[in-house]
C-alpha cells in the first residue's frame, strides 16, 4: 500500500516508523526543513519538506496513486484541507485526519474526511478508565457506524442488580455484549441475572449513549 | 445586513469599516486583540477575540442570523475551514473566503465556495501595467 503522511510531529514520526516496518510504501511530508533532515537520517529518502496542503507538494509526492493520505499536523484546519485536497483533487480513496479539537470530528466527516481520530478523546477515555470507581466508561468509538463500546459498573444498591438481562428496557440501537464478573467474561443470555459488582459491556449507537447511561446508572450517586 | 468578519488585518479592518459606515451590523473576530487597533475610531460594530474555526465563537459572533460571513485571516486553511463551517453548519447565505494559494483557490471554487485569490488578482493587475507600459514603449 502507498501511504502519504502529512505532519512530522510525534504522531507522524511513530506512524511512519511503524508503517515502514510493516512493509508499506510510506512518504512523510513535513514543513520544517530542519526536521526533515533529521527524519531522512533516520528513515532514508522517504521524507520530503513541504506544505502538504499545497496541491503542488501533494502532486509531486504522487498523491494520485496513493491509497491512503493521513493528516496528523497539530492544526485542525490544516488536516481538514490536506484531506479535502487529497480527496477532491487527487481522488485518494481513504483520507484520515487527526482531530485536535473533539468538536471538529462531526464537521470533518460531514466535509468528506473518511476517518477522524480524536486523540484528545482517546486520552480522555484512557484517563477516565484509569480513575478508580468510575461507574460508566466510554471505552472506544467504532469508527464506521458511529457506535461506541461502553462499560457500566453495577454499583452496590443499584436497582438493576438482581434483574435479568431480558428484563432490562434496553434502548434500541444497543446490545449488551458481555458481563464481567470477578474478572470472568460472561456472554449473557436473556435469563442471565445481573449482580452487584458486574461490569456491563454494551455496544451502543452514540446518540443513545446518554439514555443507556441513565438506565444503567439509575439512582447512582457519585 | 448582519455581517461577521474573521480576521482584522488590513483587509478585514477595511471591509469592516466600510460596511459599518454604510449602516450594516458588523462583528469582527480576531485571535489577537491588538488587531482591532486597525479599526477606525468611529467604528460602531462589535469586536470578539477568538478563532472563527470554533463553532462557539462563531455563535457568539451572531453567525446564526448573519447574512454574510467573510474569512480574511492570513491563513488559507483557517479561512477555508471557517468558511465551510459558516456554509455547512450555519447555512450563512453569503460566504466569502480569501485564499492566497491559486491551486487551493481553484479546488474550493469548484467545491462551491465564493473565493477571492489576491495572488492572481494582483499579479494580473501588475501584468496589465507591465504590458501597457511595454506597448507604449514599443
Amino acid at each position: 500500500m502507498y501511504i502519504i503522511i502529512v505532519g512530522g510531529g510525534k504522531v507522524g514520526f511513530y506512524l511512519t516508523k511503524t508503517l515502514l516496518s510493516e512493509g508499506h510504501e510510506v512518504l512523510l511530508i513535513e514543513k520544517d526543513p530542519d526536521k526533515t533532515d533529521l527524519f531522512i537520517e533516520q528513515f532514508g529518502a522517504v521524507v520530503v519538506a513541504g506544505d502538504g496542503a499545497e496541491a503542488a507538494v501533494l502532486a509531486s509526492a504522487g498523491a494520485a496513486r496513493a491509497d491512503v493520505v493521513i493528516a496528523v499536523t497539530g492544526e485542525d484546519e490544516d488536516n481538514l484541507v490536506i484531506c479535502q485536497v487529497a480527496k477532491n483533487k487527487f481522488h485518494v480513496g481513504r483520507t484520515i485526519a487527526r482531530v485536535n479539537n473533539p468538536k471538529n470530528e462531526y464537521l470533518f466527516r460531514m466535509l468528506g474526511v473518511d476517518i477522524t481520530v480524536s486523540q484528545t478523546d482517546y486520552i480522555l477515555n484512557l484517563i477516565e478508565q484509569a480513575i478508580p470507581d468510575q461507574p460508566f466508561i466510554h471505552l472506544v468509538n467504532l469508527i464506521h457506524e458511529d457506535m461506541a463500546i461502553v462499560d457500566a459498573k453495577v454499583v452496590s444498591g443499584s436497582p438493576i442488580a438482581g434483574r435479568t438481562i431480558g428484563g432490562l428496557p434496553v434502548p434500541e440501537n444497543c446490545i449488551i455484549a458481555a458481563l464481567i464478573r470477578a474478572g470472568e467474561l460472561i456472554i449473557p443470555s436473556a435469563t442471565t441475572t445481573i449482580e452487584e459488582g458486574d461490569d456491563i459491556i454494551a455496544i451502543a449507537h452514540r446518540s443513545i449513549e446518554e439514555d443507556l447511561r441513565k438506565l444503567l446508572m439509575k439512582n447512582y450517586r457519585a | 445586513m448582519k455581517v461577521v468578519i474573521m480576521g482584522c488585518g488590513r483587509v478585514g479592518a477595511r471591509v469592516a469599516a466600510v460596511l459599518d459606515h454604510n449602516g450594516h451590523e458588523v462583528t469582527v473576530i480576531d485571535i489577537n486583540s491588538r488587531a482591532f487597533r486597525r479599526l477606525p475610531d468611529e467604528f460602531h460594530g462589535r469586536t470578539l477575540i477568538g478563532t472563527g474555526i470554533d463553532e462557539d465563537v462563531l455563535k457568539r459572533a451572531g453567525i446564526t442570523d448573519a447574512a454574510a460571513f467573510i474569512a480574511v485571516t492570513n491563513g488559507d486553511n483557517r479561512n477555508i475551514m471557517a468558511a465551510q463551517v459558516a456554509r455547512n453548519i450555519f447555512a450563512v447565505p453569503e460566504v466569502i473566503c480569501r485564499i492566497y494559494d491559486p491551486v487551493r483557490e481553484d479546488t474550493y471554487r469548484r467545491l462551491g465556495l465564493t473565493t477571492v485569490c489576491p495572488t492572481t488578482v494582483i499579479s494580473a493587475q501588475i501584468l496589465d501595467h507591465v504590458m501597457s507600459a511595454s506597448t507604449l514603449g514599443a
